[in-house]
């Protein structure tokens, strides 16, 4: 007792050097016990030994430069065909001169994907970005647009109809009637327009030289289909999913039966549908965009998909949650859009996300309905004889552009769950 | 109940936004002419015959004979709109419109130009099973094959002619049947089989793109000889003779300039020849363009800007391509060959 320290003066000593920083951390994760070193060891060999022959074969023996692919040959990895051909692969038989409408196209809908997924934009502002951005990509795409008077009735119709639901109890008369003024406008204008009192009329755009879609090819395709795919299904999944717990027997059947004969056929069913029986029933000579067609088939495809992970979103909020809405007087729109959806969302993120890269890679199905999408323009370069025979690179090339959006979506998907669940973590 | 569903959202969104095109019933060359452009239904790539190249312009020996059409209505070679088609949607594509003209490098059978409603309007490339050999086997003729282990593809009428060619000529063979295409060629490249069999525009395809480095091209050759009929035609729907005799004479006329040596390089001199044949293709004798519907010089807009048969071939399939496919049976009647125009007169 005597011959102890002072309390004060006790100074914790240092930990073993072996024990802390770099060296405690290998010793204790890599070197615990003879296995386990041994297990690392061999394990570092192999993926040394790989990685030296993947970059002996990417990088110190690839040609970078030839002319053809005979040139190529007999060497490592042939990124010449790449550089000859990525314009190919990425925008397809868009004219080549006009290379930069499908690029700023690409631009464009990155930039409204990314400005998209910061929840700050969650409100009005979604809209905007959303209109704005589709308006533009659609614009460099096609070269000009024309709007016909009875779409912009339709949407007026639908404002309208949207804000009467959803603002009905909170908004100021003069608010609301602006809403009765929109639908009537609509409605009223839509009855003219069809029994032919108003004339065919539209608004065309045209600063640009038309492209068709059968010239759309490469990355705007994957990206057209999968985004605009997953944007429309996404809404029309929750009303399928809503749908298929009414109490309302004709709309819960017809939901069910959508679902189930959707997901009871595979999508290359639906596309071949889409694209070989759908003219067939279509009175001669009328014939609809097969690029429409698949995109309406991707959409159909995936809702049927997302309404089953949004259901299991909706099963599992506790029945007190929509017994207190009805309590608070909430009519229907009010409870699902307030109360009930913003927390089944929250809960099927992860799975809804695995649905998303999902699709986006089923998207190059279209190939068997002659769409040119990302990975079948890698594939058409491929079968040119002058450079054929380097499948490897050329796959490797589409696996990493097609790995950067997938990989994205997973860590956005993460972000995702750890903002909304804020609230419940702890 | 799918296609309903489908036929029901895609007829809505088409006519909410405005995407449905209306195409004239009936008179084809009308539409046609109206819409500016040749709708041209293009298989899937296909070296040599219909691919888009690196700056995405599609070419071939197919695609040839859909710009001689534009050129001949047109007098513009570039007026004509490629419409990718897999082997499933070609005919139901221009049985519904959709396309003027398909060159899916379907073959020429009854079934095909009867029942389908549809007309193949001439034979623009004759294609036939046959024979890839090694160079070093030393095989000159088919009919040296006796004892050969044969890589060829399962169910097939492919491995059935094989059969029948070797009883015919009573030789004997040992089928080394695989599934799928990749698999076969790398049976074949690595040794597995001396003999590998499909069509022969295949067959070149393969020895051009998938010879294993060391090797090369030269090291494999294709037999002379051709054991099936696979005649690859331009398809029209019926309805509009007019415009199928276009399609019909537009091939003709390529395959017309070459033997009478009328290409791309010599046309204009050629204007002035005092050969009356030739003053009647190239419409200096006026006559034939007004019997077609198409402007006098429609033949020279064709060779001027497309070629004669010949060049095409050989830039697209023959020795100043890749694919180095011999003329053969696709050589003009005067050299021993298939292709034979009517004359233009």
């Amino acid at each position: 007792m005597t011959d102890a320290m002072p309390v004060g003066d006790r100074k914790p000593l240092a930990p073993p050097v072996d024990e802390t920083g770099a060296l405690g951390w290998v010793r204790k994760n890599l070197f615990s016990s003879w296995g386990n070193g041994i297990t690392t060891v061999v394990l570092i060999a192999a993926v040394l030994w790989v990685a030296s022959w993947f970059l002996e074969w990417a990088l110190f023996t690839a040609n970078f430069t030839a002319a053809t692919g005979a040139e190529c040959r007999g060497g490592g990895a042939c990124w010449a065909l790449i550089r000859e051909k990525f314009r190919y692969i990425f925008f397809g038989s868009f004219p080549y001169e006009q290379h930069w409408r499908p690029l700023f196209a690409v631009i464009t809908m990155l930039a409204m994907l990314v400005l998209s997924a910061d929840r700050r934009m969650w409100n009005w502002r979604l809209l905007v970005i959303w209109g704005v951005g589709s308006f533009i990509t659609f614009l460099l795409m096609f070269g000009q647009i024309h709007i016909p008077l009875s779409l912009i009735l339709f949407v007026a119709l639908v404002c309208g109809g949207i804000g009467l639901t959803l603002r009905s109890a909170l908004a100021a008369p003069s608010e609301r009637m602006a809403y009765y003024a929109l639908v009537g406008i609509g409605a009223v204008g839509l009855v003219l327009r069809m029994v032919g009192a108003l004339p065919a009329w539209s608004i065309a755009i045209a600063p640009l030289s038309y492209v068709e879609t059968s010239l759309w090819g490469g990355l705007p395709v994957t990206l057209i289909l999968a985004t605009y795919g997953l944007a429309f299904a996404f809404p029309y999944g929750i009303l399928l999913a809503l749908g298929r717990r009414s109490n309302l027997p004709l709309i819960k059947g017809l939901c069910v039966g959508f679902i189930e004969l959707i997901r009871g056929v595979p999508l290359i069913s639906l596309l071949i549908m889409a694209s070989v029986m759908l003219p067939l029933f279509l009175p001669s000579g009328t014939t609809i965009d097969k690029f429409l067609r698949a995109q309406v088939a991707v959409i159909l495809f995936a809702g049927a998909y997302i309404a089953e992970v949004i259901r299991g979103g909706l099963q599992s909020l506790p029945k007190g949650q929509f017994e207190a809405a009805d309590a608070m007087g909430l009519n229907y729109p009010q409870k699902t859009l307030l109360i009930i959806l913003p927390q089944a969302l929250r809960v099927v993120i992860p799975p809804l996300i695995n649905t998303f890269i999902g699709f986006f890679k089923d998207t190059s199905l279209v190939l068997i309905i002659g769409i040119f999408d990302f990975l079948n323009t890698a594939n058409q370069a491929l079968v040119d004889p002058n450079w054929a025979g380097f499948p490897g690179e050329v796959y490797l090339f589409a696996a990493f552009v097609y790995f950067i959006f997938c990989f994205s979506m997973s860590r956005y998907s993460k972000y995702l769950e750890f903002e909304l669940n804020k609230g419940t973590r702890r | 109940m799918t296609n309903r569903i489908v036929a029901a959202a895609a007829g809505l969104a088409a006519a909410v936004l405005g995407f449905a095109g209306t195409a004239q019933a009936g008179k084809d060359l009308d539409a046609v002419r109206a819409r500016g452009m040749v709708n041209c239904g293009v298989g899937i790539g296909t070296a040599g015959f219909m691919l888009a190249d690196s700056q995405g312009k599609w070419k071939g020996l197919s695609v040839d004979v859909c710009r001689a059409v534009a050129a001949a209505i047109f007098g513009d070679s570039e007026k004509v709109r490629y419409v990718p088609l897999t082997s499933q949607q070609r005919f139901t594509a221009v049985q519904s419109s959709e396309v003027d003209i398909v060159m899916g490098n379907a073959t020429y059978t009854l079934t095909r130009d009867t029942a389908l409603g549809l007309d193949f309007t001439s034979i623009f490339y004759y294609d036939g099973q046959g024979f890839l050999v090694p160079k070093k086997l030393g095989v000159k003729s088919a009919k040296e094959l006796n004892g050969a282990t044969v890589c060829v593809a399962p169910g097939t009428t492919t491995e059935l002619n094989l059969a029948d060619y070797f009883r015919a000529n009573k030789m004997t063979f040992k089928p080394v049947v695989i599934e799928k295409v990749d698999e076969i060629r790398s049976a074949f490249f690595s040794g597995r089989c001396d003999v590998y069999t499909t069509d022969a525009s295949s067959l070149a395809a393969t020895r051009a793109a998938n010879v294993p480095p060391p090797q090369t091209i030269d090291d494999y050759v294709i037999l002379p000889e051709i054991i099936s009929k696979e005649p690859l035609g331009p398809v029209v729907r019926h309805g509009d003779n007019q415009f199928a005799d276009i399609v019909r004479w537009a091939f003709y006329a390529m395959v017309e300039a070459e033997e009478h040596g009328i290409s791309s390089k010599n046309v204009d001199e050629m204007l002035k020849s005092d050969n009356p044949s030739i003053k009647r293709i190239l419409g200096v004798t006026p006559g034939m363009g007004k019997a077609l519907g198409v402007d006098e010089k429609w033949v020279y807009n064709i060779v001027k800007q497309v070629g004669n048969y010949g060049e095409s071939f050989d830039r697209n399939v023959g020795m100043g391509s890749p694919l180095k496919i011999e003329r053969g049976q696709n050589a003009l009647w005067t050299k021993g060959g298939l292709q034979y125009s009517p004359p233009i007169r």
